[in-house]
């Protein structure tokens, strides 16, 4: 079959009237926590995966892509009524979106995010389902090697190359990989790091280490500011809609942005900001009122806005092909996956072809739910925009504990949610990334089990790694990801690389 | 950071050395417990303790690179903390875990909600305690009747729903 009919049959499966209500449960959960000041999308869905442990396999995930896109489309009402980016990748919408609200612009500010974002959702989605078949059967002959070798790009790539310091990106990458040492031994069966601690015999929870570092460390954090600042919520006058002129400045950089985002958040080169940073260039350059930007530019906000979700949807590319997640929010849908245990990859397509489809082809459903949904209630989003930040944290740290209750209501579970948000805490009052610690944690025995696996095959030749020529030239790009940036720092070069920083996702 | 640059150089920074420290401890203990495992690396000569031997000298070799730079005081500068507020989310989060299969979920979470609350700014706990109750208690219905997932139940859910 090809990907058309599968992406139909995906669509009869994702058009059942329960799935639709997963599908809409899931957006409308996604957008209205999404659109909480201070909670980007990885936050979002780890928050709400909770909700989906009781669902069947494919109810859950089809409302984890609905929280997923949701998620997405709340950041960015945040960012354009209270210039507070609640995911790194909105920071440039708030940028010009942010000055188009205090204008009285910031109804087609808000129409221009959610309509590229459909576009660049739409798009996106369908080249992923485009995509997906040619990889997979890429994928298929890779072996133990090449995947050993796409897992230290993804590893270089989240750490080290972009950020303000490869040490401190590194750190909290081997931070990851000790703690995914943590448990039994897949290959021997021997503990490891369980100190006869029989809890920790399972190894560390992903959801539990990715709830903990980003919603109770980000309240740690706020909660030890010295100076509370409350940010003021820029009302919405005027028109939602756009006018013919705000129409003909947008489709161009809506088009644009999705061809740049889409490839970068495909590639295992971390967050999505790279590819709105790029958008935003290019508009910047293109564009026919040069004087509006930094002062309100609709194609500021239509171009990276598409960009960010483009890129979302590519970052589904490498996590549903080789089950490779290349951003947190990623990791932690990939732990979502796992609790059915259902193990994404080129296998799965072949396995559970209903499930993946349906999977894809309800993410364009999302796409068009968030479309009807987001503008009409957009007086819904900005009060939720206005809850007090203590009733807003308690809730926060409410919903987290749930999460992790949920799973396994133990008080070990909680004293090591306690642990890792403090862990969290320190690391960000330090200034170490967040990111490269979760995909740490979750890539890391998968890592390893490939390169035991290598090695077996060779009878413990190291040189069998660098002898296929696929793996020797993803390793080699990963070298240089690695290598490159450190001269670049090392010449004094290294703002452009820290404003390319990938913060949460 | 451009800033620093401009200042008197600065001195070592204290606490950036006991990151540096604690690296060394995490490392040492994956080295200690990598030493008793039996290595089974069978022909690959890879085995179990093999990775955790390359992480814990990674970490003490980031350690001691953690270490150069806080000598240097390359550490970017951290805004004062107000300890205060940080340390009620931690005893929150602590009265969480002590009560949460002694009380049930929604005495538990109440509190951690009061004293988060706190932390931000809602100081009357006659209030907030409460209200957290009701909140937490109100979660926990849907949760756990709705949609079936396992919440530890105390003496107040107990008395609502008494088949639990």
């Amino acid at each position: 079959m090809s990907a058309f009919e599968f992406l139909l049959q995906g669509l009869a499966t994702a058009a059942d009237p329960m799935m639709l209500l997963y599908a809409l449960v899931g957006v409308t959960l996604g957008t209205a926590v999404g659109v909480l000041p201070g909670i980007g999308p990885a936050l979002t869905v780890a928050l709400l995966l909770p909700v989906t442990y009781r669902l069947d396999p494919a109810g859950s995930l089809i409302m984890f892509a609905g929280i997923y896109y949701g998620g997405m489309y709340g950041g960015s009402t945040t960012s354009i009524l209270l210039n507070t980016p609640g995911e790194s990748a909105s920071i440039i919408t708030a940028l010009e979106g942010n000055k188009m609200a205090r204008k009285g612009r910031g109804g087609p500010a808000l129409a221009t995010a959610a309509i590229g974002s459909f576009i660049a959702g739409l798009i996106a989605t369908l080249l992923l389902a485009f995509l997906a078949p040619t990889i997979v059967k890429v994928a298929l002959v890779f072996g133990a090697r090449e995947y050993f070798a796409l897992m230290v790009l993804a590893f270089v790539t989240v750490s080290a190359a972009f950020g303000d310091s490869a040490l401190r990106g590194l750190t909290s990458l081997f931070l990851g990989l000790a703690l995914a040492c943590v448990g039994i031994d897949q290959l021997t069966g021997q503990a490891r790091l369980s100190f006869g601690v029989p809890e920790l015999l399972d190894g560390i929870e992903v959801t539990t280490m990715a709830v903990a570092m980003f919603a109770v460390g980000e309240a740690l954090f706020i909660a030890g500011q010295r100076v509370q600042v409350d940010e003021e919520v820029t009302a919405v006058r005027g028109s939602i809609w756009m006018s013919r002129k705000d129409w003909a400045r947008s489709w161009k950089p809506w088009l644009r942005g999705t061809f740049i985002g889409f490839p970068i958040g495909a590639m295992p080169a971390g967050g999505a900001e790279i590819g709105t940073f790029l958008s935003y260039a290019a508009e910047k350059k293109l564009t026919r009122h040069p004087e509006e930007f930094g002062h309100g530019a609709i194609e500021g906000v239509a171009g990276p806005e598409a960009a960010n979700n483009a890129s979302a949807a590519g970052t589904l590319v490498p996590l549903l092909t080789l089950g490779l997640p290349t951003s947190a929010t990623a990791a932690i849908m990939l732990a979502g996956f796992q609790q059915f245990g259902l193990q994404p990859g080129p296998l799965l397509f072949a396995t559970n072809p209903t499930l993946v489809w349906g999977l894809i082809a309800s993410l364009l459903i999302a796409n068009a739910m968030l479309l009807v949904l987001n503008l009409p209630m957009i007086g819904l989003w900005v009060k939720l925009l206005k809850v007090p930040k203590p009733w807003l944290y308690a809730g926060i740290l409410l919903f987290a504990t749930l999460g992790t209750i949920g799973a396994n209501p133990s008080s070990f579970e909680l004293g090591l949610l306690l642990a890792f948000g403090v862990l969290g805490y320190l690391m960000r009052l330090f200034g170490y990334p967040i990111a490269p610690i979760v995909v740490g944690l979750i890539l890391g025995p998968m890592a390893e089990q490939q390169l035991r696996r290598a090695l077996s095959i060779s009878q413990g030749d190291w040189l069998y790694l660098i002898q296929s020529p696929i793996a020797a030239t993803l390793l080699a790009i990963a070298a240089l990801a690695l290598i490159v940036p450190l001269i670049l720092r090392a010449r004094g070069k290294g703002e452009m690389l820290s404003q390319l920083a990938a913060e949460e996702d | 950071m451009s800033v620093s640059r401009h200042e008197p150089p600065r001195r070592r920074d204290t606490a950036a050395l006991i990151v540096a420290a604690g690296l060394v401890v995490i490392g040492a203990v994956l080295l200690w417990d990598s030493s008793r495992l039996a290595d089974l690396g069978g022909y690959s000569g890879v085995g179990p303790a093999s990775v955790p031997r390359v992480v814990g000298v990674a970490l003490i070799g980031l350690a001691i690179w953690t270490a150069v730079e806080a000598m240097r005081g390359d550490f970017p500068l951290r805004a004062p903390q107000n300890i205060p507020p940080v340390l009620w989310i931690v005893a929150g989060l602590a009265a969480q875990l002590i009560l949460l299969n002694v009380a049930g979920f929604s005495i538990a979470t109440g509190l951690l909600f009061a004293f988060t609350a706190r932390a931000f700014g809602k100081r009357n706990l006659a209030m907030t305690i409460p209200i957290g109750i009701a909140v937490s208690f109100v979660v926990w219905t849907i949760f756990s009747q709705l949609l079936m997932l396992h919440l530890p139940a105390g003496p107040l859910e107990h008395l609502v729903f008494p088949r639990g």
